[in-house]
């Protein structure tokens, strides 16, 4: 079995700023690790690869600095990466970007299941994993809470706002991950050091014979027109109550009524 | 000359950065106050492969240098002083089975140590004797095909979770420093016991008690390096337990300069962050210099002894400058939060008696400074 696990570099913190012109996450100086959702995705790979076998590729598009997320992946236990990293690759929206990876996954053969994170915590759109699906034209499962395999079938359990639900698709399929499917182990001082010698390939979007009105800014249909704070948020008013515990209680009672909350 | 870290090596700071901040950060405290080695974080250091680090794959180890060992020490001290403190004092036993055990010692007891199975203590220290390491009472006298041990060690870390204990004991009384061996003895040998546990002013999170030896039979094969050369096999792993002290001390006062700076940019007084004041400001860069400074010497010393070179002296060196490098900066960082800093509602004050064991352990910051010392003379004279 291979598993091809597609993970994103995010800003290691959410308190991140905004280009005021280009209205880009500015990335400089800013720590960054692997997308949370994906480390679960590398995790269950991992997790599958312990239990039935199987190779695990990992698969990037960034900067040069991405390396290091999937040096890390490499380092917890996966067996190869591929970076994709080009400036006619800069700017991709979530449709240039399906459509990157789609071309590298055809390009690195074979496969059984790719795993992604439910949605990247920078941006927040969840669209690359379905987008990905569809340009594959593969069965797709989002929001996976439980990874089950037997024989050619994958059995998941999706989480959904109320409710659970179990899917069944054959294979090869593409799973969109939750936290709930696992904890991600940490990179052990052994998968660390051998985590250097293992194959990390880079390919430029001609490697890949992507079209270049597909990619990057050029490919990119969806536009940022502004980043703001909603309005209304304002600093929250703190009131201490003091007395005895009734008489607190009484005071709270009062004021939630005052605001109609009660 | 290089300063660049390798990817490795920047990667396994980043991973133990992050181990510290989940696994340790949030406990440290509790284990201050219990006075307790959690057994479940002895655990997860060991499936994180931080115990072999720096030793051989072939028993376990993940193969990496001494500067990584550095790397591992002072990021986990920025989680919890206590549990590098807990690892440092592992390597202390096992660094000499590995550089001076027979082919069988090493087979037999480096695979459990080196991946965690089991914890080791060194002991060398005993009630009477501390800095004059020489002057060390308890007694092996050789019974047949065994050894038989007399005598009590103290200020032991790792003594009651430990299974293997290195044992630094006469061998010969008359001939002083040269006339001491070291001895691997195992828990529930016959006359072994965990004595006392040490109610500690800081380093509370690791274990720190007694062994006692009442005609303890080891056998002969558990006499670690040659008869009477002891004193060489405890000062060589000192040396480099000193350099891993010297990053456990640049780990501690990193946290501590952490709280500090963030405090500062937060706290108002006169209508703006006392960052910008110069007082603040100063005591931050001294905090900064200091850190920095300590580290470089720890991993001089370090990059030393993977190339081949003495390192005693930097090692030594390293360890001072560490110490009080955490001692000046814990006490500047408290006097940043003022009454806060003063409190247990911040970490400051448990660093500051954490920091406390540096200028003590391994080495008094007096003993090192003779040996800095005597050593600098030498070479000028």
């Amino acid at each position: 079995m291979r598993i091809i696990v597609c993970i994103k570099q995010v800003p290691a913190s959410l308190d991140v700023r905004v280009d005021p012109k280009t209205h880009n996450l500015i990335r400089e100086g800013v720590e960054s690790v692997i997308n949370p959702f994906d480390e679960n995705a590398i995790e269950a790979a991992l997790e599958l690869k312990a239990k039935h076998g199987a190779s695990v590729s990992l698969l990037s598009m960034g900067p040069p600095q991405v390396r290091e997320a999937l040096r890390k992946g490499l380092a917890m236990g996966a067996d190869d990466a591929y970076l994709l990293c080009d400036r006619a690759l800069a700017g991709a929206d979530t449709l240039a970007t399906s459509y990157t990876l789609a071309q590298a996954i055809r390009k690195m053969g074979s496969f059984d299941l790719i795993l992604c994170g439910r949605h990247a915590v920078d941006a927040d759109t969840g669209q690359v994993g379905p987008e990905l699906a569809e340009r594959l034209n593969l069965p797709q499962i989002t929001y996976v809470s439980k990874i089950e395999i037997t024989g050619n079938k994958v059995r998941a359990e999706r989480l959904l706002e109320e409710s659970r639900e179990v899917v069944e698709a054959p294979l090869p399929a593409l799973l969109t991950v939750t936290k709930e499917l696992n904890t991600p182990r940490y990179p052990t001082a052994l998968g660390i050091m051998k985590a250097a010698k293992k194959p990390l390939t880079v390919w430029t979007a001609a490697d890949i014979g992507a079209t270049p009105e597909k990619i990057g800014l050029t490919g990119s249909p969806t536009r940022v027109t502004d980043v703001f704070e909603p309005p209304g948020h304002r600093r929250s008013e703190v009131e201490m109550l003091s007395g005895k515990p009734e008489e607190i209680a009484a005071a709270l009672a009062e004021r939630l009524q005052a605001a109609k909350i009660l | 000359m290089d300063f660049k870290l390798t990817e490795e090596q920047e990667l396994l700071g980043k991973t133990v950065r992050d181990f510290a901040e989940k696994e340790l950060a949030p406990r440290d405290a509790a284990m201050d106050r219990a006075n307790e080695l959690p057994p479940d974080i002895v655990r997860k250091l060991a499936d994180a492969g931080l115990f072999g680090v720096y030793f051989p794959e072939e028993y376990g180890g993940a193969g990496a240098d001494s500067i990584s060992a550095l790397i591992v020490m002072e990021e986990l001290a920025k989680g919890s002083a206590s549990i590098a403190l807990t690892l440092d004092a592992h390597w202390l036993a096992v660094d000499p089975i590995l550089h001076f055990g027979t082919q069988e010692q090493k087979k037999r007891f480096l695979p459990d140590l080196v991946t965690g199975k089991k914890l080791a203590a060194f002991a060398l220290t005993e009630p009477v004797a501390g800095s004059d390491a020489a002057g060390i009472q308890s007694r092996a006298v050789k019974d047949g095909d065994s050894w038989v041990l007399n005598g009590t060690k103290a200020f032991i870390t790792n003594a009651g979770p430990a299974e293997v204990y290195v044992v630094a004991v006469k061998t010969d009384p008359e001939k002083g420093a040269r006339g001491i061996s070291t001895f691997i003895v195992e828990k529930g040998t016959p006359g072994f016991t965990i004595g006392k546990k040490e109610d500690k002013m800081g380093c509370r999170g690791s274990v720190t008690a007694e062994l006692g030896f009442s005609d303890c039979r080891i056998p002969a094969e558990n006499l670690l390096g040659e008869e009477n050369q002891g004193f060489r096999i405890a000062m060589s792993t000192l040396d480099f337990g000193r350099a891993c002290i010297a990053a456990m001390g640049a780990g501690l006062a990193g946290a501590a300069l952490k709280v500090a700076a963030k405090y500062a940019q937060e706290r108002q007084a006169f209508g703006q962050p006392i960052a910008r004041f110069q007082a603040i400001q100063f005591m931050i860069a001294d905090m900064a210099i200091g850190i920095e400074a300590a580290r470089l010497l720890a991993y001089e010393a370090a990059w030393r002894r993977d190339v081949g070179l003495p390192y005693s002296k930097q090692a030594a060196m390293a360890k001072v400058l560490a110490a009080d490098v955490a001692m000046k900066t814990c006490r500047a960082a408290i006097q940043i939060l003022g009454g806060y800093g003063y409190t247990r509602d911040y970490p400051l004050e448990r660093y500051f008696r954490d920091a406390k064991l540096l200028e003590i352990g391994e080495g008094t910051s007096e003993i090192l400074r003779m040996v800095v010392g005597t050593s600098t003379i030498k070479e000028l004279g």
